[in-house]
């Protein structure tokens, strides 16, 4: 382990690869957490064919390992090229960027919406028949008063989820995308240094999340002041 | 009974009314035909004993319960059942239940207060996103019916940090933000420590003086006396008895109603 090659990895991962895994970390957990809320939803329909559907899905994300879902996302799909180009998808999954976007997106749904489909039912059926009885709607029920008590529910876990999944983001480079654990690798092999090119990329991940959990930290404190004695 | 045009203009003052309502949990049947009608400025009190079916005839008015039979007319207008295949009775237009619901304010014997939103948020909420109110002024009006029910100075504790009475207080201001016809109160002291029992019953004294169209199920006796024009005792499903708090209280006739209320009053 060289010092001098870990103080020069750390400045140019930062430059050359942070970017690549905040935009795959940040955009499939934000698509993945409006495909978890929609998923929860169906499988609480009671829908048999719709509830069952959502639960296959859940089952196969939750069932294979990531790695695997990358590979059959980015290798699989090339075997569908004619089929792909034909419904006009083929543009987004040639670019090994998007594969990796859905496969995470995919994964993170998959658990998330089993997080938010618990917050839904811890919801007090009471709550939920006040709000009934001032004449909302069923749609405003759940958008005013059931997702959020389920997503302060879900806050722990979820914040958990989100370490997971930056951590997740480095499988990435499997697949070509030189994001942060990508550029690792090509500075280990430049300067037959892999250890300190990896503590190097380490050092980051670990700033990363620590960051990430003092911010979500922070949010599940400022958002459930309600369940704590009052301050004060 | 059809309900023509006729008869819902011959009953112009029936702010609440309800005829034959049945209903029954698996095979037990809760309500055997229970009809009522409430004037414009009625207080009428349910009482009787626990599983008599007075809770669920208060929820079967503003189809918290669906009803298996029967009508229910919510001030005047009749709100409309299908019966499917299967035979199950459920409302035909789910906006129209809305829409009444509204028009319905309904305090709980647990208070059922909204746990992530203070006491304001909670009053100020339905006015808002049902009514499509103004957000200031709902929020005056808030504060003024907190100041009502005296607990204005707790506008922004959460529901936890309130005494059971004073959440209570919080829900029936909630109740009344949304300007409602009729008032449903379903055992609202039940769920109190006797001492905090007391500013309850006096903000639903207030109501009732002020003329407020009240339906009140309850266990508390005395008070149920004081503020009724009309008092129900329920049995088993049905209206045994029923009349002014006098001729229910000291003259019943049905020997159910007189055992009732010498265990209990």
């Amino acid at each position: 382990m060289d010092v001098t090659v870990i103080l020069d990895a750390i400045p140019l991962l930062i430059e050359q690869g942070l970017r690549l895994t905040l935009e795959l970390l940040f955009l499939s957990l934000a698509v993945g957490l409006v495909f978890a809320v929609l998923i929860a939803l169906m499988r609480l329909s009671g829908i048999p064919g719709v509830a069952h559907a959502a639960y296959a899905f859940v089952y196969f994300f939750r069932s294979t390992p990531l790695l695997v879902q990358f590979f059959l996302i980015y290798y699989g799909l090339g075997q569908f090229r004619p089929e792909l180009q034909a419904v006009g998808l083929w543009q987004f999954f040639r670019e090994p960027f998007w594969c990796a976007i859905t496969a995470l997106t995919f994964n993170t749904a998959a658990y998330t919406s089993e997080m938010i489909r618990g917050g839904i039912q811890s919801v007090p059926h009471g709550q939920i028949e006040a709000a009934r009885a001032c004449g909302m709607s069923r749609v405003t029920v759940f958008r005013r008063i059931v997702l959020p008590l389920a997503i302060r529910q879900a806050l722990p876990a979820y914040s958990n989820e989100v370490v997971l999944m930056l951590h997740a983001t480095a499988l990435a480079s499997t697949i070509t995308l030189m994001e942060m654990t990508g550029l690792a690798g090509r500075i280990a092999s430049r300067t037959f240094d892999p250890v300190s090119a990896y503590v190097a990329v380490g050092l980051i991940y670990l700033v990363i999340t620590l960051l990430l959990t003092r911010g979500l930290k922070w949010i599940e404190w400022k958002s459930t002041a309600y369940l704590r004695p009052r301050d004060g | 009974m059809t309900a023509s045009p006729v008869a819902l203009a011959a009953k112009p003052d029936s702010a609440l009314r309800a005829e034959n309502v049945h209903k029954r949990f698996g095979s037990l049947e809760v309500l055997k035909g229970v009809s009522l009608t409430a004037r414009q400025g009625d207080v009428i009190s349910m009482i009787g004993s626990s599983g008599s079916g007075k809770s669920t005839f208060l929820r079967c008015i503003n189809l918290l319960e669906t009803p298996d039979q029967g009508t229910i007319w919510v001030n005047g207008e009749e709100i409309r059942m299908v019966t499917n295949r299967a035979g199950v009775n459920r409302p035909a237009d789910r906006r129209q239940v809305d829409r009444l619901r509204a028009t319905l304010g309904m305090v709980f014997q647990s208070f059922n207060l909204w746990s992530h939103m203070t006491v304001l948020e909670n009053v100020i909420e339905a006015p808002v996103h049902v009514l499509n109110e103004n957000k200031a002024e709902a929020t005056d009006r808030g504060m003024a019916l907190l100041e009502k029910v005296g607990i204005a100075d707790k506008r922004d504790h959460y529901p936890a940090h309130l005494s059971g009475g004073q959440q209570q207080r919080a829900a029936i201001a909630r109740a009344l933000a949304m300007r409602p016809k009729v008032m449903l109160f379903d055992e609202p002291t039940s769920a109190l420590d006797p001492e905090l029992v007391g500013e309850v019953l006096r903000v639903i004294r207030q109501l009732a003086d002020e003329g407020n169209t009240m339906l009140l199920v309850t266990h508390e006796m005395g008070f149920a006396r004081e503020v009724s024009t009309r008092v129900l005792f329920l049995h088993r499903g049905q209206i045994e008895e029923q009349g002014t708090p006098a001729q229910v209280f000291d003259d019943p006739r049905s020997e159910r109603c007189r055992q009732f209320l010498t265990t209990n009053y």
